[in-house]
């Protein structure tokens, strides 16, 4: 899909906007003039030569912003690409993405940093925005070099996929990290404790005869990554969420003010371990789908805002790797395209959380704490916005998908809630079809 | 029984049959028993009949007994075991199971090292699956025996009173014991370090007892396997340790009520979780079950080929070969 020339305006008329950076939730025009947020309001003019967009009936709201993904590149390129990410991104109503570094070779360097940055220019689509590693190689030993790879556009630092092992180590990362002000984000397990597990430690994985990771895993190193960001000042932000337990703990650090942020994932929010029966394979992830009780503590977590944002952790698998026996399947799921609709469909219509709060966690928040352009519609921010469909009905068909991958735990599932149209720097990205 | 009564395509594990598919199992057996007691200890229910015994881990006597099976049963039979065949190169399951389904085989024998490989297998080619052991998951024959084994000696499961006792959580053979004898109305309870007893164990309908309550309580207990890396893993301190706090002695027996029937699926580690007198003592039946064993995978092979139960006595009658 070409990219609209970007001095073209556009003029979205009709729509509910609603910003949670500014508390708006009203019928009004939205004009992008200059790659910028031009005015929100009722009855604004067409200027000459502008894109009008009717978004009656139609949600208006700022791009959507993915603080946690896995694009591949370089390394595994038949799994995804950034661009093939990227358009999977802006498919899914997000205009801002950031790549962890986990890639084969590791993104531990300026170098790597920019090769990121230059292949999502190149794409369009989405912006891309490298997260760099903590460690060389993420081997957990030697911190890599945060002030370059900030330089050269990294926007924080995570060994995700991998925990940061060493206390030591992560405090470090956390102290030094303050000098440029991004996050630290860490996937929080006891790899001593999680060793060989493959699904949630419970009675499904007893009957399944399949090793388990007990939340207590994640659990610790919740606990230790807070008390570090105490001990530090540091940023700390913890990645995917699975265990009501990393709630109670989050919530007791931030009650005493630490610089502790979190992220949980549409499917821990949506599925429990009951999803891995018969072997499923797409429903086997790093953090483990946990049990009716986590999930119902994830969602209340996030309305309330201990847990800040959502956030996919789209991990693309090649489709033969997931078409083999459980132990032997890789962790992770896609989740770009699915995100909004399931949260929508679990979290809004279930009412656990409204639509402006669901925004906010999806769009507005993670911007602001990982330091991003967009999440909001202020005039003079980027034009990073998206046009939702809360109301038609719809299928996820793998098959469908613009990423290369489609390793989902959702195919077949009847959603409401999809990205009609999504502009990244005032230019059009995505339409889907059948919008107009 | 119904007429209507059959198994599935796939015997993949005892979780998910009825308690009248066991039976119909059970008293499938019953008549094949006769047929290893023959000089000539072959019937035709499976001439024509291609079956591969696919064993991705070794094992001698679960293999050893569905090969007599089949061959008693008169089925063409090819072994392949995973040392030196395209599995050690690197082949995935799948596509053994698409090569194996076009040369068009009748049923696969399987043992793997993952859990849900049998069902894998099954949902991907057309002809029957026998689960002989899936990773940590289920051995369905086994527990099928095991069921059998504990028939003839008490004349019903209904109110037995079993206890399984050891490495519960790695064990494929508890599982299939515990589905079963729930199912056919038996109590059930789980003994063994705590550290090899799996979560949520107790949800499933079994109880937890210490050693001796086990054996103050049971009719029969099942004495699992100790493998023996799982003292280098770090479950156990010592096998010594293993076998004075857990081991099933001759000692701790005599303080049982009643007489306690002794089973074992084998292979016994002497002297570990089983005392030797125990093992060879007058209410072992750990033999029964090697023996049971085959007239189970006969009736299971012969169920799922089609055969109809209450032709069984009568599909053995005819002349083999």
């Amino acid at each position: 899909m070409a990219r609209a020339p970007a001095e073209r305006p556009i003029l979205l008329t009709g729509g509910r906007v609603i910003d949670p950076s500014l508390g708006v939730d009203q019928v009004a025009d939205v004009l992008l003039q200059d790659h910028r947020v031009a005015a929100v309001g009722p009855g604004l003019g067409a200027p000459d030569g502008a894109l009008v967009w009717n978004a009656a009936g139609k949600i208006v709201a700022p791009g959507l912003v993915d603080v946690h993904v896995h694009l591949r590149e370089p390394g595994n390129e038949d799994e995804e690409t950034v661009a093939t990410g990227a358009r999977a991104a802006a498919a899914g109503g997000f205009t801002a993405i950031c790549a962890m570094p986990n890639t084969d070779p590791v993104t531990d360097n300026q170098a790597a940093v920019g090769f990121v940055v230059r292949q999502s220019l190149r794409a369009g689509f989405a912006r891309v925005h490298p997260i760099g590693a903590i460690s060389l190689g993420q081997r957990g030993e030697r911190l890599a070099e945060f002030g370059e790879m900030v330089g050269a556009g990294a926007v924080a630092v995570s060994d995700d996929g991998r925990p940061v092992v060493s206390s030591h180590l992560m405090r470090t990362a956390l102290e030094y990290a303050r000098t440029f002000d991004i996050p630290v984000a860490d996937h929080c397990e006891d790899p001593a404790l999680a060793a060989g597990g493959v699904m949630h430690e419970g009675l499904v994985a007893t009957r399944l005869g399949l090793k388990g990771i007990p939340a207590a895993a994640e659990e610790i190193m919740v606990a230790r990554d807070c008390l570090l960001a105490e001990l530090t000042g540091g940023h700390v932000h913890l990645c995917h969420l699975s265990s009501r337990g990393s709630v109670e703990i989050l919530r007791r650090a931030k009650e005493r003010g630490v610089r502790v942020t979190a992220e949980v994932t549409p499917h821990h929010l949506a599925l429990t371990d009951r999803a891995c029966d018969g072997f499923e394979t797409n429903a086997k992830m790093n953090p483990p789908l946990r049990e009716a009780p986590d999930v119902a503590a994830l969602r209340a977590a996030l309305q309330e805002g201990v847990i800040d944002c959502i956030a996919s952790d789209h991990a693309p698998h090649a489709y033969d790797e997931k078409e083999t026996a459980f132990d032997e399947a890789p962790f992770g799921v896609v989740g770009l395209e699915t995100a909004f609709g399931i949260a929508h469909a679990e979290l809004v219509r279930g009412g656990d959380v409204t639509l402006p709060q669901l925004l906010a966690r999806m769009s507005t928040v993670p911007a602001q704490l990982f330091h991003l352009p967009g999440g909001t519609l202020r005039p003079g921010a980027a034009a990073d916005v998206v046009v939702l469909d809360v109301t038609a009905p719809w299928t996820v068909e793998a098959t469908a998908f613009f990423s290369k991958s489609r390793n989902t735990p959702f195919g077949g599932r009847s959603l409401t809630g999809r990205a009609v149209l999504t502009i990244v720097n005032g230019g059009v990205v995505y339409e889907l079809a059948a919008a107009r | 029984m119904s007429a209507a009564l059959t198994l599935d395509k796939d015997l993949l594990g005892l979780e998910h049959l009825t308690p009248e598919q066991i039976l119909l199992i059970l008293d499938t057996a019953e008549p094949f028993k006769e047929v290893s007691e023959r000089p000539i200890k072959k019937v035709p229910a499976l001439r024509g009949k291609t079956i591969v015994n696919l064993f991705f881990e070794a094992s001698t006597r679960t293999r050893i007994s569905f090969e007599f099976a089949e061959k008693r049963l008169s089925a063409d039979t090819v072994n392949v075991a995973s040392t030196g065949s395209s599995v050690q190169k690197g082949e995935t399951l799948v596509d053994t199971a698409r090569n194996l389904e076009a040369m068009r085989i009748d049923m696969v024998v399987m043992r793997h090292s993952a859990s849900g490989a049998a069902q894998f297998l099954g949902k991907r080619i057309r002809s029957n699956v026998i689960n002989a052991g899936d990773g940590q998951h289920e051995h369905p024959t086994q527990g099928l025996l095991d069921l059998l084994t504990l028939r003839d000696k008490h004349g019903k499961i209904a109110g037995l009173k079993v206890c399984l006792v050891g490495d519960i959580l790695h064990s494929r053979v508890a599982r299939s014991n515990i589905w079963g004898l729930l199912k056919l109305g038996a109590e059930v309870a789980v003994c063994g370090p705590h550290t090899l007893m799996p979560r949520g164990i107790e949800e499933l309908g079994v109880t937890f007892r210490r050693v001796e309550d086990a054996i103050a309580w049971a009719d029969a207990l099942n004495v699992l396997r100790l493998q023996l890396e799982r003292m280098e893993r770090g479950f156990i301190p010592s096998l010594r340790e293993y076998y004075r706090v857990f081991g099933v002695t001759a000692e701790r027996l005599e303080h049982a009520p009643k007489p306690i029937t002794i089973m074992h699926p084998g292979p016994m580690n002497r002297g570990v979780e089983i005392d030797s007198r125990v093992a060879d003592g007058p209410h072992s039946v750990i033999l029964d079950q090697v023996t049971n064993g085959v007239a189970v995978r006969m009736a299971v092979l012969y169920l799922l080929a089609g055969g109809r139960p209450e032709l069984a006595d009568a599909a053995k009658r005819g002349p083999a070969d």
